[in-house]
């Protein structure tokens, strides 16, 4: 169970200071597959970074399963149970995909392993196992190892910052097939997902609407979704990539 | 050879004991064993100063191991070997010296390596260089690696310096006939107060002839790096230079990568980058469990890996 409790979060503007997140307090319960969406600027990727350890709040406190954790680094939050999955992938020069999913996964993680974790995420295990994780990759590719490595940690708590960004159709129905595998695999496992997409607010047990660094609404899926359809928080697949310029 | 000298042996050579094919292993300015093959002959020089090394033309699948270590405080040698690569030829070549240096005199071994690698022979050349000793006394390394490759030859050249050497000034000259092609691989780590100096001047001199000169390289602490890395186009050919750079702490690196065209079909390319680590890679690994000091040791271990 995730508890935010009076979080806020600001950063130093011209004149005063500009709150990005104000005051919120939230609890998202054990199992839950949560997606919080909201316009842009709305505060939601700030969120996220608060809850990995990634930027620190100016006020309120963080709890993972009655634990408080916001004086935590990002390792011990990592080690307490919490995945994050960047929204852009970073490179590295020379480290390899598996590298990286033996890192995640905490273990000697045996090429068979590492191996289905990639191919989890609808990738061909052999060719890309000993690939650097470097630009050489497309977008969507490392974005896909990204998510492999979240599911290779296997913690508690994942937070996934629009996973769907830079990733084509095809990819978009396996990603949702991979949320879908991660609740089943574990009821206990927490996953919270910023999105704007229609297709993952359509399986979320809750959904939270964030815009101006407030809670705009905080319900299940069945109270919430239908007050979005048509607006920008809950975009279609087909409309994003329309709108974005890439059919 | 004493359990110091085995285990440097172990670092600059990857050997546990006498490697198969040829070899030469020298140990405090001696040669310590040394083994020859039908194709492979290595012969001393009247004069004492080095060795010479001869591959006799169609020799295929052979390698050659000629390391060195230094082990006795304040031993100062300057070596000569040439090695004559006969045609046709597919072989690797393993050198490497290792310092062990406890006291308090600079120990010093400057190599001067040159190849002569005849029509269309193939080599690849690994040279590793350690040192360690915790005495005040320098682990100082100078080579010179001169190559003259004839039409239709290949190498690929290895050369890592990872830890513990204080002073190096590289010098690495080559000169490419017809349709040749050289290949250069660096990886070095300085730390302390060390000081690396690496220089590279590739002439290519005949139609076709291609090179890739690439150094990848952190430095750390106090140390300073200088790659120096300058491609000469005198033919219809292809050239490119790449310096990519770490630097931490406070250090200092200078990059000058040079090109020279003096024929108008010479295509010739450089880069250079030198940069500290990404604040969003350590992040990465953070989220992944590790602590920074070990997020930057994965991100510079696979950098020079």
């Amino acid at each position: 169970m995730l508890e935010l409790k009076h979080l806020s979060f600001a950063v130093p503007g011209e004149s005063a200071e500009k709150e990005i997140i104000h005051d919120i307090s939230l609890t998202v319960g054990k199992g839950k597959f949560v997606v919080i969406t909201g316009p842009n600027g709305g505060g939601k990727s700030t969120l996220a970074k608060l809850i990995a350890g990634i930027e620190k709040p100016t006020s309120g406190s963080i709890w993972l399963d009655g634990a408080d954790m916001t004086e935590k680094s990002i390792t011990e939050r990592a080690h307490m149970g919490v995945s994050y999955a960047f929204q852009a992938p970073v490179k590295f020069k020379g480290i390899c995909v598996i590298d990286l999913l033996r890192i995640a996964s905490g273990k000697k993680l045996s090429v068979g392993d590492a191996c289905a974790y990639l191919s989890e995420v609808g990738l061909c295990a052999r060719d890309y196992i000993n690939r650097e994780v470097n630009g050489s990759l497309s977008g969507g590719e490392l974005k896909r190892i990204e998510i492999a490595t979240v599911l290779a940690r296997g913690t508690v708590l994942s937070v996934f910052d629009e996973p769907e960004a830079g990733i084509d159709l095809w990819s978009f129905k396996s990603l949702i097939e991979v949320f879908e595998r991660m609740r089943s695999a574990n009821s206990d496992r927490t996953i919270i997902v910023i999105s704007h997409q229609e297709r993952i607010l359509n399986i979320a047990d809750e959904i939270i609407v964030l815009g101006g660094g407030n809670i705009l609404a905080h319900g299940t899926r069945e109270e919430v979704l239908p007050t979005l359809l048509g607006t920008s928080s809950a975009v279609s697949a087909c409309g994003q990539l329309t709108k974005g310029g890439e059919k | 050879m004493d359990a110091i000298q085995k285990r440097i042996l172990m670092e600059v050579a990857g050997l546990e004991s006498t490697p198969h094919g040829a070899y030469n292993i020298r140990a405090n300015g001696k040669s310590a064993a040394r083994s020859t093959t039908a194709n492979i002959d290595i012969v001393s020089k009247e004069d004492g100063s080095g060795i010479d090394i001869y591959i006799k033309p169609g020799t295929v699948n052979e390698s050659i191991h000629i390391p060195v270590v230094l082990s006795e405080s304040g031993l100062k040698e300057v070596v000569y070997n040439d090695f004559h690569i006969g045609e046709n030829s597919d072989v690797v070549i393993v050198a490497g010296c290792g310092i062990h240096n406890c006291g308090e005199q600079d120990s010093e071994h400057d190599g001067i390596h040159r190849f002569f690698v005849e029509k269309n022979a193939k080599i690849k050349y690994v040279e590793k260089h350690y040192g360690e000793g915790d005495g005040r006394g320098k682990r100082i390394l100078n080579p010179v690696t001169e190559v003259t490759m004839a039409e239709g030859s290949s190498m690929e050249m290895e050369m890592v310096q990872i830890k513990g050497v204080d002073n190096t000034d590289r010098v690495t000259r080559a000169d490419l006939g017809a349709g040749a092609s050289l290949v250069v691989r660096e990886r070095l780590m300085t730390h302390g107060d060390q000081v690396a100096i690496s220089s590279y001047f590739v002439n290519l001199n005949g139609e076709g002839a291609s090179t890739d000169v690439v150094s990848r390289s952190v430095a750390r602490d106090n140390s300073y790096q200088k790659f120096d890395s300058k491609i000469t186009g005198n033919a219809a050919c292809t050239g490119h230079t790449e310096c990519d750079a770490i630097i931490m702490d406070d250090a200092k690196i200078l990059a000058i990568p040079q090109l020279e065209a003096n024929n108008i079909d010479a295509a010739l390319i450089h880069e250079a980058a030198i940069g500290k680590i990404a604040g969003e890679q350590i992040i990465k690994l953070m989220t992944l469990g590790l602590n920074e000091a070990e997020a930057e040791e994965q991100i510079i271990n696979g950098f020079l890996k």
